[in-house]
């Protein structure tokens, strides 16, 4: 019997069609504009002015405070300007516009093709890397990494748990990057585990990927120490944090509450990926594994993308946008948001895009609650989506504070689950906002 | 079988009594005394219980103005300046003096004037769709149009137009109530002081973008140039993040902001209709 989290969950269509096409390297676009945000917390600072030359790999934004992250230039060229840019949503987002000359990188930057496996730095200079390099988590979250690495005093981490799910239909890129770079995410983790003086680590991979596990596990049979990896049984949302350690562990964060109260820290495949470039290349976090992929497309696949890049031109790698497209999707099926045009740029959390036919992205009709409960047994956090979303929708805030809408992850297994189309997580969404104004308001009076 | 029914309306008769009297000096123990004047005086308020003075109910104002030293900043929109001075004279003092306001949208983005970029197929609600993105067109600043003003709105005062997709206004049923200022997501509708014959000179936009992107996205945006703010003679026009404000305060309603504006941002209404040039330069002959 495979292991799973108990509660809750769905298991949507898996189409993992790019699952067997290997990474691909995107050449250079001609101009690239990189956003300063690109990560939960607070802007980084332009560390550049207009006019001046960059290298790859050059800081051109510093992080301000301590959850934040350093922004590094994708490319060599001058910076055009500095000026606003609409991010997917279409909200506008300071950020760096700099046009290509070349491709010149930082001395510093190791590019060689040889692993190293040596780890030479200690703790604190490992966290310190993190930070200098920009690492942010690459599941999707964005949340700064040297924050997860620095243990609070009082805490303990027990155990490092590595997110090697991908339990989004369509997204491969998690997949490519284990197949590919496997022993790179394996040192990766290995300096994970020093850093947060850990003995064990565990790698958690759905059952959908095996070629994944066996190479996982092979790899690490061979010479690392402390890492052992797990298949999971296919389920969504199993790549969520509380998900991914109540799965592998048994182990439960309460409400509230963070995956170090109960030992444990999760990190994701590509976040120790980037991590081993860091510490061992000396290589900012300035490029990711993108997958774009959908039905429709002449060409899907996962390509190595720098950030700042026009997704117009991922997309034109991968034969254009087919005809029939509906929307473009800028995530997963399931938590991913439908971009307002296609000119924004790639960004560290970019994991996926999907160019989804027009009959698949319509969203259904929307018919009145049945009452039967699918909402509730589909909820891995044990919430009432169905009351969540009343209580929103006729803006009783302090009531859904005190149903724990805050707990909610936005996973969407409710939405995908109701027979009735009714757009619950937009409605908790709001809910979940709201709430979290009010109690800021409160606790600043 | 009488005996039953005598013995029955006895005992219950003797039930009645007691707990009458027993419920007699309870009223007596526990009577709380209420001002007689608070029945009085939210027998003239409109019972309407929209909240736009900022209480929950007509109740509550009328508490709060029985207890209240002076009236200031006790209003009831409603009702407006009659209202305020019935109850002045019910309660003996003399009603604070507020200028009767009107809801305005700040905002004149109809799809002829601002092209839509992409298409929303979400929940139907101003909220949502502002949780969600920047909205379906280029300007995340002005009216996404799926009416939750419309929805707030007791009076039948606001509606959305089917062609322009923007909330009309009724100066007439408007109460200023404040219910759509408070619903809208994006703070584009305000309350505006009322003027003769309901004139309005106004900046119908809310874009604090540059004037390049700003007029990109609609033809009829503020680009903040500040052309309106030399014209003016009377100061009542300031400049603030690329957008024009015009203060209904100081506004003499002189129009000349109007003509000068370059992408006729600024709305007159309810004036009567300008004369042409030529015309005006015949008369000054005449």
């Amino acid at each position: 019997m495979l292991k799973t989290f108990p509660t809750g969950g769905v298991h949507p269509p898996e189409n993992k069609l790019t699952a067997g096409i290997p990474i691909e390297y995107l050449p250079v676009p001609p101009n690239v504009v990189i956003p300063l945000s690109q990560h939960i917390g607070a802007p980084a600072i332009p560390a550049v002015n207009k006019g001046d030359y960059v290298k790859v790999g050059q800081v051109i934004g510093t992080g301000k405070g301590f959850v934040s992250a350093n922004i590094h230039s994708s490319v060599s060229g001058k910076v055009n300007k500095i000026d606003l840019a609409p991010d997917s949503g279409g909200f506008k987002q300071n950020a760096v516009y700099i046009d290509v000359e070349g491709d010149e990188w930082l001395d510093t930057i190791d590019r060689s093709k040889e692993i190293k496996r040596e780890i030479s730095l200690s703790r604190e200079e490992i966290v310190k890397k993190c930070l200098e390099s920009g690492i942010v988590g690459l599941g999707g979250a964005t949340f700064p990494s040297h924050v997860k690495l620095t243990v609070p005093s009082g805490k303990k981490c027990e155990v490092l748990i590595i997110n090697g799910v991908e339990c989004e239909p369509y997204l491969t890129s998690d997949h490519r990057l284990m197949l590919e770079k496997g022993e790179e995410v394996l040192v990766g983790v290995s300096i994970l585990m020093k850093a947060l003086n850990v003995a064990s680590a565990m790698i958690g991979i759905e059952n959908n990927k095996p070629d994944a596990i066996a190479r996982m596990s092979e790899l690490a049979a061979g010479s690392f120490k402390g890492i052992t990896v797990h298949p999971l049984k296919v389920k969504y949302p199993q790549g969520a944090e509380k998900q991914l350690i109540k799965a592998l562990t048994g182990r439960e964060v309460p409400s509230g509450k963070l995956p170090l109260d109960v030992g444990a820290v999760v990190h994701n495949v590509g976040t120790a990926f980037a991590v081993y470039e860091a510490v061992q290349k000396n290589k900012p976090l300035f490029e990711r594994v993108v997958t774009v992929t959908g039905k429709m497309v002449s060409k899907p696949g996962n390509y190595m993308v720098r950030t700042g890049t026009p997704l117009i031109r991922l997309i034109e790698a991968a034969g254009g946008i087919p005809e029939s497209t509906g929307k473009i999707i800028n995530g997963g099926p399931m938590m991913g948001k439908a971009v307002s045009n296609t000119d924004v740029p790639v960004v560290k959390g970019m994991s996926g895009v999907i160019l989804m036919p027009a009959e698949e992205s319509v969203r259904r009709v929307i018919e009145p609650c049945i009452r039967c409960a699918k909402c509730v047994s589909a909820c891995p956090l044990n919430l009432e989506p169905y009351l969540l979303m009343t209580l929103s929708e006729k803006s009783m805030f302090e009531r859904a504070e005190k149903e724990r809408i805050t707990d909610c992850m936005e996973c969407g297994s409710c939405s995908f689950t109701c027979p009735a189309g009714r757009p619950l997580l937009d409605y908790i969404r709001l809910g979940k906002s709201t709430v979290i104004r009010m109690a800021r308001e409160r606790n600043l009076k | 079988m009488s005996s039953t029914v005598l013995i029955t309306i006895i005992s219950l008769s003797l039930l009645a009594f007691i707990s009458a009297v027993i419920l007699y000096f309870v009223a007596q123990k526990f009577k709380v005394y209420e001002d007689p004047r608070i029945d009085e005086v939210q027998a003239i308020l409109p019972a309407a219980n929209c909240g736009g003075c900022g209480f929950a109910g007509c109740r509550n104002l009328a508490e709060a103005l029985v207890k209240a030293d002076t009236f200031e900043g006790l209003n009831c929109p409603v009702g407006g300046a009659p209202v305020m001075a019935e109850a002045a004279r019910i309660l003996g003092k003399t009603p604070a003096v507020v200028d009767p306001t009107v809801a305005v949208l700040l905002c004149n983005g109809s799809p002829d004037n601002r092209e839509r970029t992409s298409h929303y197929d979400g929940a139907m609600e101003c909220r949502i769709s502002n949780s969600l993105y920047a909205g379906n067109t280029g300007c995340s600043y002005g009216c996404l149009g799926y009416g939750d003003c419309e929805r707030s709105c007791k009076f039948d005062a606001l509606h959305i137009d089917p062609l322009t997709l923007l909330p009309v206004i009724s100066d007439e049923k408007c109460v200023a109530c404040g219910a759509c200022v408070k619903a809208c997501p994006l703070h584009i509708i305000e309350l505006r002081k009322k003027a003769k014959k309901d004139r309005k000179i106004y900046v119908a936009c809310s874009n604090c973008d540059k004037g390049g992107p700003a007029r990109r996205a609609c033809k009829v945006a503020c680009i903040g140039c500040g052309k309106c703010v030399k014209v003016c003679a009377f100061d009542a026009i300031t400049l603030k993040d690329n957008l024009a404000y015009i203060d209904a305060k100081k506004c003499t309603f002189c129009r000349k902001c109007v003509v000068e504006c370059p992408t006729n941002a600024i709305l007159e209404i309810n004036f009567p209709p300008r004369k042409e040039k030529a015309e005006v330069a015949a008369e000054n002959v005449n």
